[in-house]
């Protein structure tokens, strides 16, 4: 289980990485925490020529207070979102998320420019990206590109980005006032993929939804957006009924596939089940909050 | 031994092995590095069922790096197979079984046909393992698709044939029988009759395997690094297969981490390493990775069992029928061993009058089937407590009462069992209260009415909590034998070395601490070697829960030899008649008379040859003794186990609130040690309950390939776990050992399905196969409430 033969460059900043990706192309892959790609490299089952290895670069870490929004650079450490307190304040589903993702080790080494990039259908941050309307910040050589998270997920494992292009920076906005939120998942075992998980956030103005925000995970080839359950909140509240008619209309609006771990049946239910415990998470936390 | 000598048997020394394997010092087979050392990558089969047609080797060789690159046609008249029988049995058993064994012998790597993925069908040897790698990609091989026999059900009646000189895919038959089996079901007022499925899961242990080999063309000799559990096993076979004499052939296993059965035996890359170190004068490595180790390492389980159960309006069981196919891959490398350990344990702790088992053992294209801690006891003791609880469910009892009912009480201890054991002798459980011991359990959970009102209460609440129980026997400490060697040279110090074979269960502490307390020394001063053939000439290994009591029992035999000559030498200085003498405190005295004594160091001077030796007429120079210790038959061991549960019916989720066993292995030599292997054990179990499982799809192709689909427990899966040890001494050794490092895994499975099932009583709960699925779960909920409508 060793990778095929390759090379590694370091650049030691972002102008040298995106001349490195414009001249390789198809042919190299950009290493960031290397807990998906290094994986598929032992197996051989990707190949590139060139890894273009990220680590070195510092200034795309770091968590900067932009006003109405945070941002955020692709190589920061999963564990650093974590326990940043600017995240935990303003951006909680996000945090919230970040808690849930594999183990401790996985999360100190991967980051969210990697997770985000490698758009695993079954990850937390591709769901979050699309709840919370996340703009993502691409470079090349040839400039800069801001994606809306809703364009940039197109199929499992693929992305807007450009074969010469690199996600630099990550624009979360501020959660609202009146606002609350959940991240709830269900894995085979803690640290799993999520066999579904729902990211929430909901703004209440005079106790009634204003904004609501769903998106799931795990149940299709990409995260996506539970619009139907959404409008069903925005017009019918979070009482005990709509919730029940949410997570229904979010179980049936999504498209799993089977595998060893779960039919998709039973992860359709299962987007179901925790739509309800999301919801349920936000209203009782809107509750404490307010 | 004086009374004031501290007994070290019972207590929790800390481990010797701990220091160096905390501060990540120890010597695995992959930290070995030798100088020149070559690697090799294997390919590996990703058909089920093929003929090899042709493999073409030319683009591998010509890679820079390679050294050597083979496919089975260069080894078939090189190197013989293993042989099917590694382990053999006495005739005493053959004829209380009336086995027809016919298991195959294993072609190192196959040149005409391949039977399982994962099948070695190549080899490269290279400079690195990456160019190994790199070079083995490039092997073509022309394959002819055969029809897969996919599982042992569809061997019975398939054209195919694993094995051509195998009609039926039947490597072996087993029966057995106690009383009149078919009367007594005719008679029984009641009958249960189901089928019980335990799935294919597997070892699983931290380390992969490895092998490392170095010729020495000087001496012409060989000495092979392993992870292994059996190296005088490795040494036998490495020695057959090269034609050398065993002299010749040292075998040894370095630190090892974990087997639990999964490496209880030789493979074929243990004697190709050897090989290829010989061919190619080089020392050559080959580390498994966890993507071979699991396509290529032995899985286990995967029984089938069809029950019939006689039993009165009481509970009262008064037969038992039980017919079994084993899928044991493509070979069987421990012949058919489970398939006895599963007749013979399956009526585990209860007294029934009656049983009769048929077993076939089928050929099938998956991997080989070997043991692995339980080695056919969970699959039985699955079938046997689960029948348990639907007989109470029938009629209305408390399944811990139709425990009760059934179980052989202290007083009918010993108690023959009526069937032969593997080793041959009538089985006979020796020692033990297996009532009292299902009283602890359920005591460990809070006791059993306390948990029924808990449990009615939360069910008016829409809250589902089950009790699940289990208990089982087990036999330990089997035979043929194991060796030591104790000796004591000038440094005084109490030398010991046995065939054991440590794989990370203390192995050094404990024998340290038996081999104290049987010379009365400081344990600081015994020096113990283990899994090394060059210091035991006859050794057997560590498998079978086995080694405290057959290790111990060569150490005391051997030192006993030794213990003669020091007290006649003592005897001879001290001017003293040897019944005079006592060991105490690292010396030999006279008793109550402190100042009369000599140190074994002393004596060990004493014994020297040479012209100023200190010995009586007649006896051998050296301190030194040689045993193999041949137990009279196993010791047995037992548990009783309870576990709650809750089950979230939303999702199907099982959470396990508490878990308790309840262990007797007669005396404890290390309770810290015994209580970490139990534990281990049950944790092994809890993951082959919920979420271990070796999948294949209907090409015989394997589904799960790496730990993101093979789900193991990790730590924070494992529910709270209590362990009380009992310690009935067994009265088949001076020490009253019994063996329990398989035992906690034997239990959980059907722990766990008892409990869920006990849960959703009231939609009718039934799971007899393994492994307990979420998905499963909510399917029952969904029937149960679609019957109720």
């Amino acid at each position: 289980m060793k990778p095929p033969p390759l090379d590694i460059l370091s650049p030691s900043s972002l102008i040298e990485a995106l001349a490195l990706l414009s001249e390789h192309g198809d042919a190299a892959r950009p290493l960031a925490g290397g807990q998906s790609l290094v994986p598929l490299l032992n197996f051989r089952l990707s190949r590139p020529e060139i890894l273009i290895d990220l680590n070195r670069i510092s200034d795309l870490a770091f968590i900067k207070d932009g006003g109405d929004h945070i941002a955020i650079g692709a190589m920061t450490r999963e564990r650093t979102i974590e326990e940043n307190e600017l995240v935990r304040d303003q951006a909680p589903l996000l945090q919230e998320a970040t808690t849930q993702i594999a183990h401790l080790p996985i999360r100190s080494r991967g980051t969210i420019g990697g997770s985000l990039a490698n758009a695993d259908p079954a990850a937390e941050y591709p769901a979050v990206a699309l709840a919370l309307e996340i703009e993502l910040v691409t470079q090349s050589v040839r400039g800069e590109r801001r994606i809306k998270a809703a364009a940039f997920f197109e199929d499992v494992l693929t992305t807007a980005l450009e074969p010469d292009e690199l996600l630099t920076e990550i624009i979360v906005p501020k959660a609202p006032p009146g606002s609350s939120s959940a991240f709830v998942e269900i894995a085979r075992r803690h640290g799993d993929f999520a066999l579904a998980g729902v990211a929430a956030q909901i703004t209440f103005a005079n106790n009634a939804p204003a904004d609501v925000c769903l998106a799931v995970c795990g149940a299709g080839s990409t995260a996506s957006r539970l619009t139907t359950a959404e409008e069903i909140i925005l017009q019918d509240g979070v009482g005990v009924e709509a919730v029940k008619a949410a997570s229904a209309a979010a179980a049936a609006s999504v498209d799993p596939m089977s595998d060893l771990h779960a039919s998709a049946d039973y992860r359709r239910r299962l987007v179901g089940v925790m739509t309800t415990r999301a919801l349920e998470k936000v209203v009782q936390r809107a509750a404490v909050t307010s | 031994m004086a009374d004031t000598m501290p007994s070290y048997i019972g207590r929790s020394v800390v481990r010797r092995e701990d220091n160096r394997l905390l501060k990540g010092a120890g010597t695995f087979v992959g930290d070995m590095k030798l100088d020149g050392m070559l690697h090799v990558a294997i390919v590996r089969s990703q058909l089920a069922h093929a003929r090899i047609n042709a493999i073409d080797l030319d683009a591998a060789r010509g890679v820079d790096g390679v050294a050597l690159a083979l496919a089975g046609a260069d080894l078939k008249d090189v190197l013989p197979p293993i042989s099917g029988m590694q382990v053999t049995a006495p005739k005493t058993w053959r004829d209380g079984m009336d086995p027809r064994i016919e298991i195959p012998d294993q072609t190192l790597v196959p040149h005409d046909k391949l039977r399982y993925v994962g099948e070695p069908y190549a080899l490269v040897v290279a400079s690195d393992r990456y160019i190994a790698e790199d070079a083995a990609e490039l092997i073509e091989g022309d394959f002819e698709t055969l029809p897969p026999v996919a599982n042992a059900e569809a061997a019975v009646n398939a054209d195919a044939l694993v094995h051509d000189h195998l009609p039926g895919n039947i490597a072996a038959t087993l029966h057995a029988k106690k009383g009149d089996g078919e009367t007594a079901l005719e008679t029984a007022p009641r009958r249960l009759k189901r089928r019980y499925f335990h799935h294919r899961y597997a070892a699983m242990p931290m380390e992969c395997r490895g092998v490392v080999a170095e010729y020495d063309s000087r001496t012409d000799s060989i000495t092979v690094w392993s992870s292994t559990q059996v190296v005088h096993w490795v040494r036998r076979e490495v020695a057959n297969a090269l034609d050398m004499p065993e002299e010749r052939v040292r075998v040894v296993a370095p630190d090892v981490g974990g087997g639990f059965g999964g490496k209880g035996h030789v493979y074929p890359e243990d004697i190709l390493v050897a090989y290829l170190a010989k061919r190619l004068g080089r020392p050559v490595k080959w580390l498994e990775d966890r993507h071979e180790h699991l396509l290529n390492a032995a899985h286990s389980r995967d029984n089938l069992f069809d029950i019939e159960v006689g039993f009165d309006d009481d509970g009262k069981i008064s037969v038992v029928k039980n017919y079994f196919l084993v899928d044991s891959g493509a070979y069987s490398p421990v012949g058919a061993a489970i398939a006895g350990n599963s007749i013979a344990h399956f009526m585990g702790p209860y007294d029934i009058p009656h049983y009769e088992s048929d077993c076939k053992v089928m050929m099938t294209n998956r991997t080989p089937n070997a043991p692995y801690r339980g080695a056919g006891r969970p699959e039985v003791a699955f079938a046997m407590e689960r029948s348990i609880d639907l007989i109470a469910n029938e009629l209305e009892l408390d399944p811990a009462e139709v425990r009760f009912r059934n179980m052989i009480q202290p007083e009918q201890m010993p108690y023959a069992v009526g069937l032969p054991y593997r080793d041959g002798v009538m089985i006979e459980y020796d020692s033990g209260d297996y009532p009292e011991a299902l009283r602890k359990a359920l005591d460990g959970v809070g006791g059993l009415d306390a948990f029924r009102k808990r449990q009615k209460k939360a069910l008016a609440e829409g809250r589902y909590l089950g009790l699940g129980l289990g208990c089982y026997v087990e036999g330990t400490g089997i035979g043929p034998f194991e060796g030591a060697t104790v000796k004591i040279d000038s440094s005084g110090k109490v030398m010991v070395a046995t065939g054991a074979c440590p794989q990370g269960q203390g192995h050094e502490t404990a024998f340290a601490q038996v081999a104290a307390d049987i010379w009365g020394v400081d344990i600081d001063d015994v020096v113990v070697t283990l899994a090394d053939t060059s210091h035991v000439t006859m050794g057997y290994g560590t498998i079978a829960s086995r080694s405290a009591v057959t290790a111990s029992g060569a150490i005391q035999e051997s030192s006993d030899k030794v213990k003669e000559k020091v007290f006649a030498i003592a005897a001879n200085v001290l001017e003293a008649s040897e019944s005079d003498l006592e060991l105490r405190d690292g010396s030999v005295g006279v008793k109550g008379v402190p100042e009369m004594s000599m140190t074994l160091k002393e004596v060990a001077r004493a014994a020297l040859p040479g012209w100023i030796h200190q010995r009586p007429e007649g006896i051998e120079a050296g301190l030194e003794g040689t045993a193999y210790y041949e137990p009279p038959t196993v010791t047995w061991a037992y548990a009783a186990n309870a576990a709650i549960v809750e089950i979230d019916t939303q999702t199907g989720v099982v959470k396990i609130e508490n878990y308790v066993e309840v262990h007797d292995a007669g005396t404890l030599i290390n309770p810290a040690i015994a209580d970490g292997q139990v534990k281990g054990g049950l944790v092994q179990g809890i993951g082959g309950g919920l979420f271990e499982e070796l999948s294949y799809d209907e090409h015989g192709q394997l589904m799960t390939g790496s730990f993101m689909d093979y789900l193991l427990p990790t730590a924070s899966d494992v529910p709270p776990i209590n362990v009380i040890h009992s310690e009935t001494p067994s009265p088949r050794n001076s020490f009253g050992f019994k063996g329990l490092g398989e035992g906690g895994a034997i239990a959980p499975p059907v722990v766990i399905a008892n409990a869920v099932c006990d849960a959703l009583k009231p939609f009718g709960a039934e799971l007899n196969s393994t492994p307990v699925r979420a998905e499963d779960i909510l399917n029952i909920l969904d029937a149960g409430a679609a019957a109720a409508e």
